[in-house]
């Protein structure tokens, strides 16, 4: 069992924030995507799509 | 596929879209190794097990200066070369940027305390440090600001550049000023002075941090591009209806005015 000695509530809280903001950081932009695409495939169901012709997503 | 081809945001939302999987897989791979070497770790002489934040608190660090270094060159793109994604980039990293900047001064934050005697100082490393934190937090905030993603792109290429000057301020700030901030101990002329299980777990940790970078920055520029896509249709939406609009009351008009002959 690995020993932080008498710090380790400020080691074991520098991990743990780290781990809250990667994974906040991840969710939010997860969470941005799905958004922006089903935005975007709302617009392309009510018959708005762009010059080009292609899915706007992007994705096939 | 050449660089140029990336230009294209279809070309690069596909491209995106087959490297992502892999770089957040190699990601992953690279944290559990460095997280493991970092357990594995000896106590410091001095600092004893809180030498155990470092593998954190110095990847983060150095990514607060790179990611506004990565913005300093896509504001070049924008502002010289104009190019498509040059400002999509930027406004992509900024967020990320902000998010290491805040962790690299908590976790110094935490690190100082047992070492220091104090959560904070005003010196020059930590102060510049915050400083680049507000910055971040401006250009985001006019970004968000202005409605038109290309004035917006300027205005904020123009803040980066000259943000960019804090860099050196903050690298050189433990040499030029008097700080309780420790020199450069692994980027230095002559090598590094760190014990190699130090600094193995440190590298370790420095690459994965950089791999979570790119993978959140290419993840965060496909939502960018999506964005645009959306206001664009949104605008073409909006003008139909705005065009639908005056053809009926055209027609209503003409049909009165035919009526009252």
């Amino acid at each position: 069992m690995m020993s932080l000695g008498p710090y380790a509530p400020f080691i074991v809280t520098s991990y743990v924030a780290a781990a809250v903001v990667v994974v906040l950081l991840i969710g939010w932009i997860v969470l941005d995507h799905r958004n922006q695409t089903e935005r975007l495939r709302e617009l392309e169901r009510s018959g708005i799509s762009r010059r080009s012709g292609r899915s706007a997503t992007g994705t096939p | 596929m050449s660089l140029i081809d990336l230009a294209n945001p279809t070309r690069f939302l596909a491209l995106s879209a087959r490297v992502l999987p892999w770089l957040a897989a190699a990601t992953a791979i690279l944290f559990a190794i460095g997280l493991y070497l970092s357990a594995l770790a000896p106590d410091d002489y001095q600092q004893g097990a809180t030498v155990k934040i470092m593998f954190i608190h110095v990847p983060n660090a150095w990514l607060s200066m790179f990611v506004w270094g990565v913005m300093s060159i896509a504001s070049l793109g924008t502002l010289v070369w104009r190019h498509p994604l040059a400002d999509v980039a930027a406004k992509a990293a900024a967020p990320i940027g902000a998010a290491f900047t805040f962790l690299a001064l908590l976790t110094g934050s935490l690190w100082g305390r047992p070492m220091w005697g104090t959560y904070w100082e005003w010196d020059a490393r930590l102060t510049s440090v915050l400083i680049l934190f507000l910055m971040y937090l401006g250009l985001m905030a006019l970004w968000r600001a202005v409605e038109d993603p290309s004035r917006a792109a300027r205005a904020a290429a123009v803040l980066t550049l000259v943000g960019a000057l804090n860099l050196p301020i903050i690298k050189f700030s433990v040499d030029w000023w008097n700080t309780l901030h420790q020199p450069a101990s692994v980027m230095r002329m002559g090598g590094s002075t760190l014990d190699k299980s130090f600094l193995i777990p440190l590298l370790v940790m420095a690459v994965a941090f950089t791999l979570l970078f790119v993978t959140l920055h290419l993840a965060a520029m496909r939502n960018e591009i999506l964005r645009r896509r959306v206001r664009s249709l949104q605008m073409m939406q909006a003008s139909r209806v705005a065009f639908s609009g005056d053809v009926s009351t055209g027609s209503r008009q003409e049909n009165a005015s035919t009526g009252a002959a």
